[in-house]
């Protein structure tokens, strides 16, 4: 089963190839370049080490913002669907949040704080942090009523309920928000680069829109585009299928 | 002895339960029956301290250690058999007993929703006991069970809580037999705000007087 979704896989990618080769072939310009001189533009940015260290940059700022977002985002859905009162006062910051411009908060960040590693941080987390508070909110507020009663009729601990109890049913929602975060985080990460950052693939993307150099572009987002699939394949999917195997076939543990 | 007296019992304003007094011998056990909707379970909850309902229970003397046998299993469906048990005893031997008691043995390493109802009832009630309570509460534990399954669930409960002198049992439920085979005592609820209306022992109460009483409360 594995074998033949890979196999798909592979042939959607393929035809995808194809499609873009004959296409790169009829335009027959700079502008729209084949997969042969992405992939050698690719290569020579490897060879010469700009790839990997932009992608490592990038990359940290992803991980750094990400897990802050997630956590402050995280924690604020959670007391917001738990805790009417703290809801009703935080639902409007949220909304506003909500519907501010990513590109609004790069820029105020930058001109209040100035073109730092901190402002760039900080304007990714106020971008995606609303999104996972959403989206936790609605995961706190769909607690089982009833394992609660019995959590309490059986004493359990708050570790016990925690581990056990409530984050057993949040899984779904972190996972939800940790996959548009992922999606969304990057993108942002790339606009704070190019605006204000002199390293890190949304710098490299600066360089080569200077120039217009399409096949450049192309191949620093490919490269990152890869680099998250690999955290979906070997990261969020055996995660995901290990904390789920009781909801399949699976009878023991 | 165990003796409570529950000071009445409220939600949004609008009274459930009238003032309640009760008192079992050790190792007896009581049936409580009544109409549907006089307040059978939130007298449960109440002496469970759940569901933050108006109104105070007093035990007379040490309060009791309550295990709660709600209708449902409530089991945590991500944990299997024997990591639900040990949320409640965290030694795996006296796990794994109590599994065997219930004849689960087998499946201590299943997930509950692999599992059929009356398993995890079972499970259920080896969970219950294993916080070894003085006093037991049962939510119509038998409901929805097929016949044959109900009676293995019976011979159960009569087993690991009847027969152990040290403890108490108010069971609650709608079978009149059921009450009257399990219950030494038999108490019925009236309409809410209720209150106790009629209370007997088991081996002199036939199924029609108990009939009677409830269609008294019901006024039939």
């Amino acid at each position: 089963m594995i074998l033949g979704k890979l196999r798909d896989q592979l042939v959607a990618l393929l035809v995808l190839l194809v499609i873009w080769f004959v296409a790169a072939s009829v335009v027959n310009s700079s502008l729209l370049p084949g997969p042969q001189e992405v992939a050698d533009s690719m290569y020579t940015e490897w060879n010469q080490g700009r790839l990997l260290e932009n992608l490592l940059v990038t990359l940290q700022r992803v991980a750094i913002s990400f897990t802050c977002a997630m956590l402050l985002g995280g924690l604020m859905g959670v007391l917001m669907g738990r805790i009417k009162v703290v809801n009703r006062i935080l639902d409007p910051f949220l909304i506003m949040l909500l519907n501010i411009p990513a590109l609004v908060v790069i820029i105020l960040l930058y001109i209040w704080f100035g073109l730092v590693e901190a402002a760039a941080v900080a304007a990714v987390i106020i971008n995606k942090m609303p999104n996972v508070a959403v989206t936790l909110r609605e995961g706190a507020r769909m607690y089982d009523p009833e394992l609660e009663e019995m959590a309490k009729a059986y004493k359990f601990s708050f570790k016990q309920k925690f581990f056990d109890l409530w984050w057993p049913q949040l899984f779904p929602y972190v996972m939800v928000a940790t996959r548009s975060g992922l999606a969304l985080i990057w993108k942002i990460v790339l606009v704070v680069e190019l605006l204000g950052r002199s390293d890190g693939v949304g710098f490299q993307l600066h360089l080569a829109f200077q120039v217009f150099d399409v096949a450049t572009i192309l191949a620093y987002s490919f490269a990152f585009i890869a680099v998250v699939q690999m955290i979906e394949w070997f990261g969020l999917q055996p995660l995901e299928k290990y904390a789920t195997r009781w909801q399949r076939g699976d009878q023991r543990d | 002895m165990i003796e409570f007296s529950i000071d009445g019992r409220s939600f949004d304003n609008k009274q459930v339960l009238s003032s309640i007094n009760l008192s079992l011998e050790v190792g007896t056990s009581l049936c409580i029956v009544g109409p549907s909707g006089c307040g059978k379970t939130t007298l449960l909850n109440a002496l469970s301290d759940l569901n933050g309902a108006k109104g105070s229970v007093t035990w007379k003397g040490n309060v009791p250690e309550v295990g709660y046998l709600f209708q449902q299993p409530r089991l945590l469906p991500w944990r299997t058999l024997k990591q639900n048990l040990m949320l409640v005893e965290s030694d795996e031997a006296k796990v794994l007993t109590m599994l065997g008691a219930v004849n689960l043995i087998e499946y201590a390493d299943y997930y509950p929703t692999r599992i059929s109802l009356g398993m995890a009832r079972r499970a259920s009630l080896a969970r219950c006991l294993l916080l070894n309570p003085d006093l037991v509460l049962m939510d119509e534990p038998l409901v929805s069970l097929d016949s044959p399954t109900a009676q293995q669930m019976r011979q159960l409960i009569r087993k690991l809580i009847c027969d152990d002198a040290q403890k108490c049992l108010i069971y609650v439920t709608h079978d009149l037999d059921e009450a009257l085979e399990i219950g030494d005592k038999i108490a019925v609820l009236g309409k809410s705000p209720s209150e106790i209306v009629f209370t007997a022992d088991a081996e002199t109460l036939s199924k029609d007087k108990l009939e009677q009483e409830l269609r008294n409360q019901l006024g039939l």
